[in-house]
């Protein structure tokens, strides 16, 4: 019973369970200051995820990158890296993906896959530098990679003003050749945008679970993650290690990247500034306590939300802007472990009580 | 008068009973061991005494009066000090500036540096606590931060102290001026706790001694009515020998040969400083020397984890400086490693994981890209049996384990590969008496099976206990080798502290 007790206390599923109650609380209590119903905003938003084959379809759209991007940050912390650079990864899988969709001539379906690993490769290739300069120079993961989301914002800007369209602000659609969708899937979901990303995202998640607890190169990652001067001791290359964890982060954010342009927008646009989706994948792999099931779940989540904002906003007035409150409180509940020191306050009490 | 008294104590965590029902009484002016195996629950009850756990069960009574010390802040109202194990300073500050920290006297809102300077000068002299008040943390050695930690403590106006293992860190030498600073200390009208588990400093400067056993108290007993062999009963709770039982060496053929060895420490200066020395089959040579003469790094060459500036290291005849770890390990080298914590175990992964960190990329472990962790578990359950780890499963994360289990834990992963050479540093650091017997035995069943063993050990006893051979190390050379059977303390410190043997020693 005691260790049942303590497993509890201990186990990041209640913490993060609580936490999203937690800054829902909070964004109700903003609402009901605001002159807003939470009641009535809650459901509108929660409702409209899931009421039509449409909703549902939109909402596993928005899940998908979200997953991706949560598995590239939370792989990089199992090895003890912050890898902020998942934005700028995510940048170079699409425009990686957009340029072999436009300048390649495949047959269908090869034409995707050669895509998709294109995106992937790109995506590793760029978190490649963060990890070598990491390794040999000791140069901090986050600034390096902070840097690299720039870089990667403006070289796509350039390619797609100058080389992949002619001065426009955006490319042009991708063949049919090249894309994710699959109208059987589209119709199913009420011709919606769900494509074949959902299933690279669960794949993935597949893949980082194997990686990690299954093979000898999982069993170094994570050693080199959680004691590097052990791991040395023992035998393996820290520095191997850590830009293979950068690259398997950046592959995995690339495959975010390229799965988005092919399967949602189908063409790159300039952005003025970042898509958010990378960052989103900090706190998706926070709330999902760096395990591939925890971020399938907080993908979820946070896509629900992000797909129900605009509907909340429609149907019961609340700005869609809420919606990012509720998503830092809940950040900040998780990070502050606010669960473990109230469970621990209520856990004392009920022990006093007993005597 | 009785200074402190703890009545009762109890204090439950989830799972267990740290301290069931003890009691301590401290008489003023007295120095009082708590003595107790790694585990019985010292740190605890000292913690409780220290405001930061307050306890379930028990009272407490400062100078008569009842007290409940609800904090470390509180703690230093009523007079009690606590010297850490682990120092608790700021490495960039000077000496006074870490004293000061938190109390800083001021003047016009400004630190007032020539008064704080001035007081603690004046305080060092009055207990003999020799420190420049200026000098910078990160400048002055172990023995000296100690002794900023005893100030930190007095300049609070702490008339109870509580050490916690001083002792653990310091060299010989550095040993004997603290029993001297102690001894100051209580002449003048300071009362300390002294918390150990090395039978020898008690029995020299300690009057009373309350013995904790798991837990549970055992005893009150004044250290005049009672013997080493008798306490050491009353912590382990079963007889323990003293002596080791070993058979005369035989050595054999040259395992590990060391020729001119140069290497740098992690600041770029030179810490060995062409070293020679070998070991050879079927004897235990020790290393004896005081902390920070090139023990660590002298090490660290030969395993891979250092590099060699020039100079050779032999094993079996083939050269293995500068190899990488892997491979220093593959030709046949095991190494119970200085620091267990930072080095020897990845503390979040479970005893199983850790029993084949070096070798879980070959078979039977692995298979081609997958690990098997069937045979992993089976390997360490095997393991854990025959080298008696008490751990609740094998799959219990390293870090819930105790400092001995921990240690035959890496114990039972390095002797297993069956190495030609094993190297032990530091093998007992910390740890109680039940644990250093299992482990000593450990170290000598290895030669007795024809294996080199190289130990380095701060603690001059266990090498002269252990050793077939010493190597007195100085500064980065062996300076002297010397027979235990031959030999004394006194002849092996002084070699310790640079004096070449016959020299006479000038004042």
């Amino acid at each position: 019973m005691e260790t049942m007790q303590r497993r509890l206390r201990e186990s990041p599923v209640i913490t993060s369970v609580v936490s999203v109650l937690l800054g829902m609380l909070v964004g109700a209590i903003m609402m009901i200051a605001a002159g807003y119903n939470p009641i009535q905003a809650y459901q509108a938003l929660f409702m409209s995820a899931f009421l039509m084959p449409y909703d549902i379809g939109e909402t596993i759209r928005t899940i998908s990158p979200l997953i991706l991007t949560g598995l590239a940050v939370g792989l990089a912390f199992r090895t003890g890296l912050f890898n902020i650079g998942v934005e700028g990864q995510f940048i170079i899988g699409q425009l990686a993906a957009v340029i072999v969709a436009l300048k390649m001539d495949l047959p269908p379906v090869l034409h995707a896959v050669v895509a998709v690993l294109a995106g992937a490769l790109g995506g590793a290739l760029w978190a490649f530098l963060p990890g070598l300069l990491k390794a040999t120079r000791g140069v901090h993961e986050v600034i390096t990679t902070i840097m690299m989301n720039f870089i990667a914002l403006y070289l796509a800007n350039t390619l797609v003003r100058n080389w992949l369209s002619q001065g426009a602000d955006s490319t042009e659609t991708i063949p049919e050749s090249a894309s994710l969708r699959w109208d059987l899937l589209s119709q199913a979901f009420g011709n919606s945008r769900i494509h074949f990303g959902i299933f690279i995202a669960l794949a993935t998640a597949l893949f980082m679970y194997y990686l990690l607890w299954k093979t000898t190169l999982g069993f170094e990652l994570r050693a080199v993650g959680l004691n590097p001067h052990a791991s040395e001791y023992a035998g393996m290359s820290v520095k191997r290690n850590l830009i293979m964890s950068m690259m398997i982060s950046g592959l995995f954010a690339g495959l975010g990247g390229a799965s988005e342009l092919l399967g949602t927008s189908g063409y790159l646009a300039i952005h003025g500034s970042h898509t958010g989706i990378g960052f989103d994948g900090i706190a998706v792999a926070l709330l999902g306590a760096n395990s591939p099931l925890g971020i399938v779940f907080a993908a979820v989540l946070f896509g629900v939300l992000t797909y129900g904002g605009p509907v909340m906003q429609f149907e019961a007035n609340v700005p869609t802007e809420v919606i990012r409150v509720v998503f830092a409180a809940i950040i900040f509940f998780v990070a502050a472990n606010v669960v473990r020191w109230m469970m621990s306050k209520f856990g004392n009490k009920a022990v006093k009580k007993s005597d | 008068m009785n200074v402190v008294e703890m009545k009762g104590i109890t204090k439950r965590f989830p799972g267990i009973v740290a301290n069931d029902n003890i009691h301590l009484t401290v008489k003023e002016g007295e120095i009082h061991a708590l003595l107790g195996e790694n585990g019985a629950g010292k740190s605890t009850l000292m913690n409780v005494l220290f405001g930061l756990y307050q306890p379930d069960e028990g009272e407490i009574r400062i100078k008569g009066n009842k007290v409940e010390i609800t904090g470390p802040n509180m703690a230093n109202e009523l007079g009690i000090g606590m010297v850490h194990q682990h120092f608790m300073l700021v490495d960039p500050f000077t000496v006074t500036e870490n004293i000061i920290l938190g109390e800083e006297p001021t003047k016009n809102g400004l630190i007032d540096k020539a008064k704080a300077e001035e007081e603690v000068r004046s305080i060092s002299e009055r207990y003999g606590l020799r420190v420049d008040p200026k000098a910078k943390i990160r400048d002055i050695s172990v023995g000296m931060q100690q002794r900023v930690e005893i100030l930190k403590t007095l300049y609070r106006g702490a008339d109870i102290l509580i050490f916690d293992e001083p002792t653990a860190v310091l060299s010989p030498q550095e040993i004997d001026e603290l029993i001297q600073i102690m001894r100051n200390l209580v002449k003048e009208g300071k009362t300390i706790i002294f918390i150990t588990h090395k039978l020898k400093e008690i029995m020299r400067i300690c009057n009373a001694v309350t013995i904790i056993r798991r837990g549970k108290y055992v005893d009150r007993v004044e250290v005049n009515e009672t013997d080493e062999n008798q306490l050491a009963s009353m912590m382990v709770g079963r007889e323990v020998s003293f002596a080791v039982d070993k058979e005369e060496a035989k050595p054999d053929r040259t395992v590990l040969s060391i020729k001119d060895l140069h290497v740098l420490n992690s600041r770029k200066m030179e810490a060995v400083k062409g070293l020679d020395l070998d070991v050879r089959a079927g004897e235990i040579v020790g290393i004896a020397g005081v902390d920070g003469n090139g023990q660590t790094e002298l090490l660290e060459a030969i395993t891979g984890l250092r590099k060699v500036q020039s100079g050779s290291i032999q094993l079996n005849e083939q050269e293995i400086s500068n190899l990488k770890p892997r491979s220093v390990t593959k030709k046949g080298v095991g190494h119970i490693p200085e620091d267990r914590h930072r080095r020897g175990l990845v503390l979040d992964f479970s005893v199983s994981e850790n029993m084949v960190l070096q070798t879980y990329y070959q078979p039977p472990f692995s298979k081609v890209f997958n690990m098997n962790y069937k045979n992993v578990d089976q390997y360490a359950q095997k393991l854990v049996q025959e080298f008696d780890v008490r751990t609740p499963d094998i799959y219990t994360p390293s870090r819930a384990l105790s400092g001995g289990n921990q240690q035959k834990a890496i114990i039972a992963r390095e002797v297993d590969r069956d190495p030609d050479l094993l190297i032990a540093a530091q093998p007992t650091r910390g740890l109680d008496v039940g644990a250093i017997e299992f482990i000593h035995k450990r170290l000598i069943e290895q030669r007795d099976k024809g294996k080199a063993v190289l130990l380095m050990s701060l603690e001059l006893e266990e090498v002269l206990k252990l050793s077939d051979r010493i190597a007195v190390i100085y500064e980065g050379t062996i300076v002297g080798w010397v027979d235990p059977a031959n030999t004394s303390e006194e002849e092996v410190g002084l070699l310790m502290a640079g004096r070449k043997p016959g020299m006479e020693v000038k004042q």
